[in-house]
């Protein structure tokens, strides 16, 4: 859908998902890093597949030269270029504009461009403490607990990506290319779902609460949401309401056909159930057959039943359950591609299926663009022409 | 060179959609300048009006609730009763008049409403069509139905959050939603580029399951090149050395980490121990993991003593990556969100004054706004019926009395 669409990606982490998803949507998307950075690692390669490589030292005249004329040229820049940095220099706003007026320049800072703490270091860790997230998850009494896999700069990437194609949409009405400025900080905060407002409206601070869920009872019992099974957890809730009814009944019906104990199960008329007054004692009665059910069940037995069931309730997965999920074959979500010198790598696909097809990953991650090549391809007759005159 | 105007404005969306995945798309475009129409019913209010906490004054009511408020700033609220014949035209109507159409339904609901991207389609040629739901809208569990929270711990997420030795971890909120929306924002905008240059609309078939995936796409990928299970781990980490949270005086967390020895040998000195950068157990990154319990045990008593922002303002003058662990109460009195303007208030006509979160970019020259606080249920009927949509008074009494609006 971006076909055409010249994409300049000189970013670390924090931009990487931003250009990944523009290549998804079928920008022609150039990762640029120095001669010696690695790009071997599983998430540099997973974040800058779909994207050609070009090696350029930003730190010789004559490079810094040519990554100037390719940005004369180019639609779109992502850049984190930090403050004094050789590349900041090159991408000062005003000096590209006045070369580039349909430039749009993603610039993504940790802390956003400017503020008090602007030029605070932050990896991962401190922005997912800063946007509050780690406050919601862990043990109850115990420490703020992050993902185990990076996600501030993915949070940070993806909100980027909106924000240049936002300036797309302008620019396609009036000619004139901008520049977005990204918080990474500010971007975890669309993970937190709605949590903030209880301070807001109520002065009530939610904080985590472990393997339960909490706020269901008006007693402050608190209701499981992991259970032990054959080969991990499964993530099951007895909710309440219309949504729970059926999953709940369905439940019921499922502990009884396989002649498991029922219990407390048993007495239960699913179809008026509300846990809103449910007491602790009455919980753990509730709880305890389906604990023992669930631990006889192995996490693809319940996805698969429960599924066919219509239940509301998943495992908990890991990277290889995931990899086996037949879901994800049927709809051709991965894709398999051939990096330099490696064997065949099996990535994640474009992320959406666009009039029923999922465009397939055009570049291996890591395959090379030589600067000449790149300086011809920009040179040439854009495919992009304006749609207006330049407001400049 | 500001324009005045906003980035997307004359771009109309129509959301047939509740909760978080698709009005969450809405809000971001609403944000921007799009005309956002949210379509609810009367007897089928968004379930986030009445479903979850918190409520002004803890009283439940369709125009009391936070939940609601959060994802629907900035757009017009209508109801239509899409069951009966009259509300259904007026919503075929909306897809002629909208550029994006944004639905979260069960794959098959639009379909039997007579709004599925063939019918807009066949109104409107060059409609945009997100369609997000669980699991895509093909597959063997296509008709799936799920919850957020619970397509978390499917997608990786919760099985990679908590102590090695302990259980999963919840993410709060259904953590995977707001992948999927900003993602199909993404998306659609895309969309709407293809349109302007080709004239082609295009339907979205946008899997909250698959774009969560791409949130562990390393890991995956490490999966599959090396066979490597990622486990959950605490908040360790298997290159930086600290790299955990510490408790400080008052209560408060603070995350700190350090990602080469001379960046240790700065936080040694910052807490007062420069003997920890000579000690041998923790002269190397692969040193200090190895010993890490050692290591923080030699941190915590600083930390207990200092309180977490001004821990991590002199660990931050030291260079080292230092952060406190923000609540929900601290992030709005954090100086860089506070400076960034992130929360903004608007009168909200039964709930009062409320804070509304801007998203994480702005654009300099058309920057974005939060227009309006989140509408009551069937507020803007009027305004989108007579106004955006042309009905005469007469037709919209005469849709009203059909009881088109319930």
């Amino acid at each position: 859908m971006l076909d055409g669409l010249r994409t300049l990606d000189c970013s670390d982490r924090l931009g990487w998902l931003a250009g990944r998803m523009l290549a998804d949507l079928g920008a022609e998307v150039v990762k640029i890093e120095p001669p010696d950075a690695g790009v071997g690692a599983s998430d540099w390669q997973a974040y800058n597949a779909n994207k050609r490589l070009l090696r350029l030292d930003p730190g010789r005249p004559r490079e810094r030269a040519a990554l100037a004329e390719l940005l004369a040229h180019a639609d779109v820049l992502i850049e984190t270029a930090a403050p004094g940095s050789p590349l900041a220099e090159l991408f000062r706003p005003d000096a590209l504009r006045a070369r580039n007026p349909r430039l749009i320049q993603v610039s993504i800072r940790p802390f956003g461009a400017d503020g008090p703490r602007a030029n605070w270091q932050a990896s991962d860790l401190e922005l997912m403490a800063a946007g509050g997230i780690m406050s919601l998850a862990g043990e109850p009494d115990g420490a703020p607990m992050r993902v185990g896999a990076p996600q501030a700069s993915l949070w940070a990437g993806a909100q980027a990506a909106v924000g240049a194609l936002i300036a797309l949409a302008h620019r396609g009405a009036t000619g004139a290319g901008q520049q977005v400025a990204v918080s990474a900080q500010a971007a975890v905060l669309t993970a937190l779902a709605h949590a903030p407002t209880f301070y807001d409206i109520l002065g009530e601070v939610p904080t985590r609460c472990g393997e339960y869920i909490t706020g269901r009872t008006l007693t402050g019992a608190r209701m499981r949401a992991f259970w032990p099974c054959r080969d991990g957890h499964i993530n099951f809730v007895l909710y309440g309401g219309v949504a729970g009814r059926r999953s709940n009944q369905q439940l019921a019906s499922w502990m009884r056909e396989a002649g498991a104990p029922l219990g407390a199960v048993a007495g239960i008329d699913w179809s008026t159930f509300d846990p809103k007054p449910l007491t602790q004692v009455e919980v753990d009665e509730l709880e305890q057959p389906i604990l023992r059910f669930f631990a006889g069940l192995t996490k693809r037995e319940f996805l698969e039943s429960a599924a066919a069931r219509e239940m509301l309730g998943y495992p908990v997965s890991t990277v290889e359950d995931i990899a086996a999920d037949p879901q994800l074959e049927v709809r051709g979500f991965w894709d398999d591609l051939r990096s330099a010198g490696e064997m065949r790598a099996r990535h994640c696909g474009s992320f959406a299926i666009v009039n029923g097809v999922r465009a397939p990953l055009r570049h291996a991650p890591g395959e090379p663009v030589e600067l000449e090549a790149l300086l011809a391809e920009f040179g040439g007759a854009g495919v992009r022409a304006p749609a207006t005159a330049n407001a400049s | 060179m500001t324009t005045g105007a906003q980035a997307l404005a004359g771009v109309k969306v129509v959301e047939f959609g509740a909760y978080a995945a698709g009005p969450h798309v809405g809000k971001l475009l609403a944000n921007f300048g799009a005309r956002v129409v949210h379509v609810e019913s009367r007897r089928r209010p968004d379930g986030f009006r009445l479903e979850y906490p918190p409520f002004k004054d803890r009283v439940p009511g369709v125009d009391r609730g936070g939940c609601f408020a959060h994802f629907n700033d900035s757009k017009y609220g209508v109801t239509l009763d899409l069951h009966a014949g009259t509300g259904r035209e007026l919503a075929q109507r909306l897809l002629t008049w909208a550029d994006i159409v944004v639905e979260n339904m069960r794959p098959g609901v639009m379909r039997r409403l007579g709004l599925d991207y063939e019918v807009a389609r066949s109104v409107n040629p060059g409609v945009v069509m997100l369609s997000s739901c669980n699991m895509g809208q093909t597959g063997p569990r296509a008709n799936t139905p799920g919850f957020g929270s619970q397509l978390s711990s499917l997608a990786g997420f919760c099985g990679l959050t908590g102590r090695p030795d302990g259980p999963p971890m919840l993410l709060y909120g259904p953590y995977i939603d707001f992948i999927a929306s900003t993602m199909g924002a993404a998306a659609v905008l895309a969309a709407l580029d293809q349109r302007r240059r080709t004239g082609s609309g295009a339907w979205i078939d946008l899997s909250q399951y698959e774009t969560g995936l791409h949130f562990v796409a390393g890991a995956l990928l490490d999966y599959h090149r090396n066979g490597t299970v990622a486990a959950r781990q605490g908040n360790r980490d298997e290159e930086a050395a600290p790299h955990e949270v510490y408790r400080c005086e008052g209560g408060r967390w603070l995350a700190l980490s350090c990602w080469s020895d001379a960046e240790f040998g700065r936080l040694a000195r910052a807490i007062g121990r420069p003997d920890l950068a000579a000690d041998p157990r923790f002269a190397t990154g692969a040193q200090r993991r190895a010993h890490a319990a050692e290591l923080d045990r030699a941190i915590v008593p600083w930390c207990a003593a200092q309180d977490a922002e001004r821990a991590a303002t002199i660990l931050q003058e030291a260079r080292v990556h230092a952060y406190p662990v923000n609540t929900m109460a601290d992030l709005f009195r954090d100086p860089q969100l506070v400076h960034r303007h992130v929360w903004r208030r608007r009168h909200h006509r039964v709930m009062g004054e409320r804070a509304y979160c801007f998203p994480a970019f702005d654009l300099l020259d058309t920057p974005g706004e939060i227009t309006s606080a989140a509408p009551l249920l069937g507020a803007d009927n009027e305004t989108v019926f007579r106004e955006f949509l042309g009905l005469s008074a007469a037709e919209y009494e005469a849709c009203q009395a059909r009881g088109a609006f319930q």
